[in-house]
């Protein structure tokens, strides 16, 4: 009954959505059109607050769900706030132009301390959460932090415990107090009491509030508004600058193409110190004025997007294929009824569902049978993953399967595809409502000049195109094209209809030894679509033939296992089971097939490959915290098995330190089983 | 019913004294006497079979020695009686995970809310009035344990689906839900792994710290009753073998032969 209750109120408010929206909408971007645009000279993002302070003071601008309830703070609110805490950090001596570290998961304090820090005039540092203390420590120096914003005790104690690297550490403001209260607080201080002293101050000291009017005043275009380290997929992370003009116009130019009102809901989830929290949250929210949702914890966001029916989302294809593996796992516990109507319904959908969408014709009785799908599958679906609101719906950052791409839109979600990158800040191309294919990226995003190098790579020349590396010109220069365009790294080539198609990192498309195409990430791509397949490492630079490392996914073949009663005590006793290389020697094979297929690639099947006994993980340094693979760092550590793809050898001995979560170090040795898998000679599949 | 007192951090909150315990011909317990100060982490061990849990019957009341007395907030006593202990603060949880499988975390959490439930049984039959009203406040108790114990995203969950370190950390939280004086913990870290293990040590160092509750606790993980603990009782075949510090439980003669065994 309460589901019930829940549903037909989540109906209730995207029929009231559509409502509005059909309606003209009165949008600060719309009303610019009929007369002088008020917010032409808004160019810095405090000005933006104020801006929607003065328009929609009650419009929810923030939401955080704390202790099951959600809390809401309107923009008057969050601009009263904001200006105190800003008070509170001048008077801690916060100066113009210097960084101030912001660490920890989407919180309302944290998002109020890159707003507050903005207005002071310094410059924001988002650093992921879940750095350890070494990589923070990295990130914290180079940008010479003197202030940290963090969220909790695990954020203070890496600080502490590298203090002696930071030399300009000063202060560390804390959200949380929980665990620190017999901690030195000499140079520790809960953010409330920040902000509590500043709004003590906007009444006892008006020199002070004059100072920070005439600090938001100063406060231009060209300033630095945010930096945002890369992940390191190379090597060490660099401090991207974005200016404050360069972050507004970009947003600008995506708000009216996503046409985003003060009626949109995101839900705030992923890390505060990646472009795209920053992009699409953040800042899309300062121009458009829609509401920031911060979910309990970060393993509740599904359910608190469910709950505020966000309107506009964003994931990577992680997490839609997380999601998606989820659902047919429990299709699967179903009983027998509603597995067949399942089943039943999303063929119906994969035959129809994105022609509807799409607006191509259908014929009236499949629409009518779509539509009771709707009623039956479809919308509780999407209710159960939060997505009935859903207008907009985004992935990135990697290659999403065909087969999941075309589950989410067959079901009626808007899911696009963009390609972008932290020095663009963010888009550089995005797919319009009604030309979505999976295989690419869509055309230039607005206001954006894109242009292929000979040697295949991407360049553009974007609104929000960084100022540079912090204080590494060197590197900036490397990364610019003499005339000013900036070079993506990554190689790819314009469709027919117009679209991008991004194959691989530039650098790492090699040639086998025969002198034919070899793009890993290519072939990674193929056979990660695979639920069973979690990761794949591909070599063959030089080589004669293509090899591949493999890690499986525990809860698809764990599942597996569970059915088919095969027992397993670890991930590597699974890993190494016969029954499961004969699984993914299966997907394997089909890959070759589906490669020998395509003239440029037929020569880039796997010969051999292997099940590696560990999952790569960050914590090793084997993936990038954006969960990228770093190939040369794992051939390096996985040498000898590297050795065995191409000796020929049918077992390979290996042993190799693991970091565990809790920072201790352990060892993982054993045998490994290499395999020859199947290939096709390029021309007998065309006989076939 | 007696006088109780309130203790100040750092006085005796319990005193056991001269306990035996018996089943039928068996001694479970042989005259043990300790005390737990307000404040403290004390920690009960010995190895399989030495009286450990029995001692924890015994404190909250659910086993009646045959000998001896206890003094809880200064009232004496030769029996507790498991009522009067859970109304005068006493909570624990069980070894072997006893919550109720089929209801939800937040509705096992609120169970331990029960015995601070003022508003007559009629109001709470119609959940309405006053009963609301207090179950408001109650609710708001029970989330702030739901935010202290990280298990917001389990809050609708049947505790019988989850794994067992999460349904080890509900307990606790039911436990907590009581705002206990002195929460008995038996083997709150058994059956987990490292990292729930070191979860759940912070969570009973944070309760230290937070509520101000005094813990004892039963665990056979000797590293992390080292770490945690203010004091270690060790018990053997229900007799005290060595009771202080961890330092000098560490460097006693007997409590090595009794955990490595010794040649007769």
């Amino acid at each position: 009954m309460l589901s019930g209750g829940v549903t037909a109120n989540v109906a209730l408010k995207k029929w009231v959505l559509q409502k509005k929206r059909t309606l003209p909408v009165e949008t600060d971007l719309g009303r610019a059109r009929v007369s002088q645009d008020v917010t032409a000279n808004l160019d810095t993002f405090p000005k933006w607050l104020q801006h929607h302070e003065r328009v929609r003071p009650n419009r929810p601008a923030m939401r955080h769900k704390d202790l099951g309830i959600w809390r809401e703070w309107t923009w008057a609110e969050v601009a009263h706030i904001v200006r105190s805490y800003a008070l509170g950090l001048m008077a801690h001596g916060v100066q113009r132009g210097e960084k101030i570290a912001i660490i920890g998961t989407n919180r309302p304090k944290l998002y109020w301390s890159i707003m507050a820090a903005q207005m002071v005039g310094a410059t924001p540092v988002p650093v992921y959460a879940d750095a350890v203390a070494e990589e923070m420590a990295y990130v914290l120096d180079h940008a010479e932090v003197r202030f940290a914003c963090v969220q909790d005790q695990e954020q203070v104690d890496k600080i502490l415990s590298v203090d002696d690297r930071l030399a300009a550490i000063q202060m560390v403001f804390y959200d949380e107090p929980r665990g620190l209260r017999d901690y030195d607080h000499s140079r520790l201080q809960p953010i409330d009491e920040v902000i509590s002293q500043g709004e003590a101050m906007t009444l006892s000291d008006p020199a002070a509030f004059n100072r920070l009017e005439a600090a938001i005043r100063e406060g231009k275009g060209s300033d630095i508004s945010v930096m945002l380290y890369t992940s390191g997929t190379t090597g060490r992370s660099k401090g991207v600058m974005l200016s404050a003009q360069g972050c507004i116009n970009a947003a600008r130019d995506t708000v009216k193409f996503d046409k985003l009102t003060e009626d949109d809901q995101v839900i705030a989830y992923l890390p505060l110190a990646w472009v795209g929290d920053h992009y699409l949250n953040y800042a899309q929210a300062m121009i458009a004025g829609f509401t920031i949702n911060c979910p309990e914890s970060p393993e509740t966001a599904v359910e608190d997007r469910r709950e505020v029916g966000t309107t506009f989302a964003f994931a990577p294809p992680r997490v839609y294929e997380g999601m998606l593996t989820r659902i047919m796992i429990r299709m699967e516990d179903a009983g027998a009824l509603k597995r067949g109507l399942f089943h039943y319904y999303m063929g119906v959908a994969k035959k129809w569902g994105e022609k509807i969408l799409n607006g191509e014709s259908v014929p009236l009785l499949a629409r009518l049978n779509y539509a009771l799908g709707e009623a039956l599958i479809y919308g509780p679906l999407k209710n159960v993953l939060g997505f009935t609101t859903v207008r907009v719906a985004y992935t990135a950052g990697e290659a999403m399967g065909p087969e999941l791409f075309a589950f989410y839109r067959s079901i009626g979600i808007n899911l696009k595809q963009l390609y972008g990158q932290t020095e663009a800040f963010l888009y550089v191309t995005c797919q319009t409502d009604n030309a979505v294919r999976c295989d690419c990226v869509g055309p230039a995003a607005p206001n954006t000049e894109i242009k292929i190098a000979d040697d295949g790579e991407v360049l553009y020349k974007s609104p929000g195109q960084f100022v540079g590396y912090f204080k590494e010109p060197e590197k900036t220069a490397e990364t610019m094209t003499p005339d000013g365009y900036v070079r993506t790294g990554d190689a790819g080539f314009f469709e027919k209809d117009g679209q991008l198609r991004i194959i691989d990192r530039a650098k790492d498309v090699g040639k086998l030894k025969d002198g034919s195409l070899f793009a890993p990430k290519y072939i990674e791509n193929k056979l990660k679509f695979f639920p069973n397949i979690r990761e794949v490492v591909a070599f063959g630079q030089a080589e004669d033939n293509v090899t591949v490392f493999i890690n499986i996914d525990l809860t698809a073949m764990g599942n597996w296992a569970e059915r088919n009663n095969v027992s397993y005590g670890s991930y590597q006793e699974l890993a190494g089971h016969p029954q499961v290389y004969e699984i993914i020697a299966g997907h394997v094979a089909e890959v070759n097939r589906q490669l020998a297929d395509e003239p440029m690639m037929s020569r880039s099947q796997v010969h051999r490959f292997l099940i590696l006994p560990k999952e790569l993980d960050a914590d090793d340094g084997e993936l990038t915290r954006t969960q990228k693979v770093r190939r040369s760092f794992i051939a390096d550590r996985y040498d000898p098995l590297v050795k065995a793809l191409y000796d020929g050898s049918e077992m390979a001995d290996i042993s190799i330190e693991v970091s565990f979560e809790d920072g201790r170090k352990g060892k993982i040795e054993g045998r490994v089983k290499v395999m020859d898998a199947k290939t096709f000679p390029a021309s007998a599949v065309k006989a076939a | 019913m007696k006088e109780f007192k309130t203790i100040a951090p750092g006085e005796e909150l319990l005193n056991v004294e001269n306990v035996t315990l018996r089943f039928g011909g068996v001694k479970a317990i042989t005259d043990v006497s300790f005390n737990i100060k307000k404040g403290e982490v004390r920690a009960i061990i010995g190895p399989n079979g030495a009286g450990k849990t029995s001692m924890l019957n015994v404190i909250n009341g659910f086993y009646h020695p045959q000998e001896g007395r206890i003094t809880y907030r200064g009232a004496t006593r030769s029996k507790m009686r498991p009522h009067v202990a859970a109304a005068q603060g006493i909570a624990r949880t069980f070894q072997n995970v006893a919550l109720f499988k089929g209801m939800t975390t937040l509705d096992n959490i609120m169970v331990g809310r029960t015995l601070k439930m003022q508003k007559p049984f009629f109001w709470h039959v119609f959940r309405h009035g006053p009963a609301m009203q207090e179950e408001i406040e109650h609710r708001k108790f029970v989330e702030e344990i739901i935010d202290f114990l990280e298990i917001e995203h389990i809050r609708k969950t049947p505790v019988g689906k989850l794994p067992y370190g999460l349904q080890k950390r509900v307990e606790l939280g039911r436990a907590l839900a009581m705002q206990p004086e002195l929460l008995l913990l038996d083997e709150p870290m058994a059956g987990m792994n490292l990292e729930e293990k070191e979860d759940m040590c912070r969570f009973i160092l944070d309760t230290k710290e937070q509520y101000g509750t005094t813990i004892a606790l039963i665990e056979h993980d000797i590293g992390v009753v080292m770490d945690l603990s203010d004091r270690v009782c060790v018990l053997e075949y229900g007799l005290k073998i060595a009771d202080g510090t961890p330092e000098e439980v560490k460097a006693n003669q007997k409590v090595i032969d009794a955990y490595l065994g010794v040649a007769h």
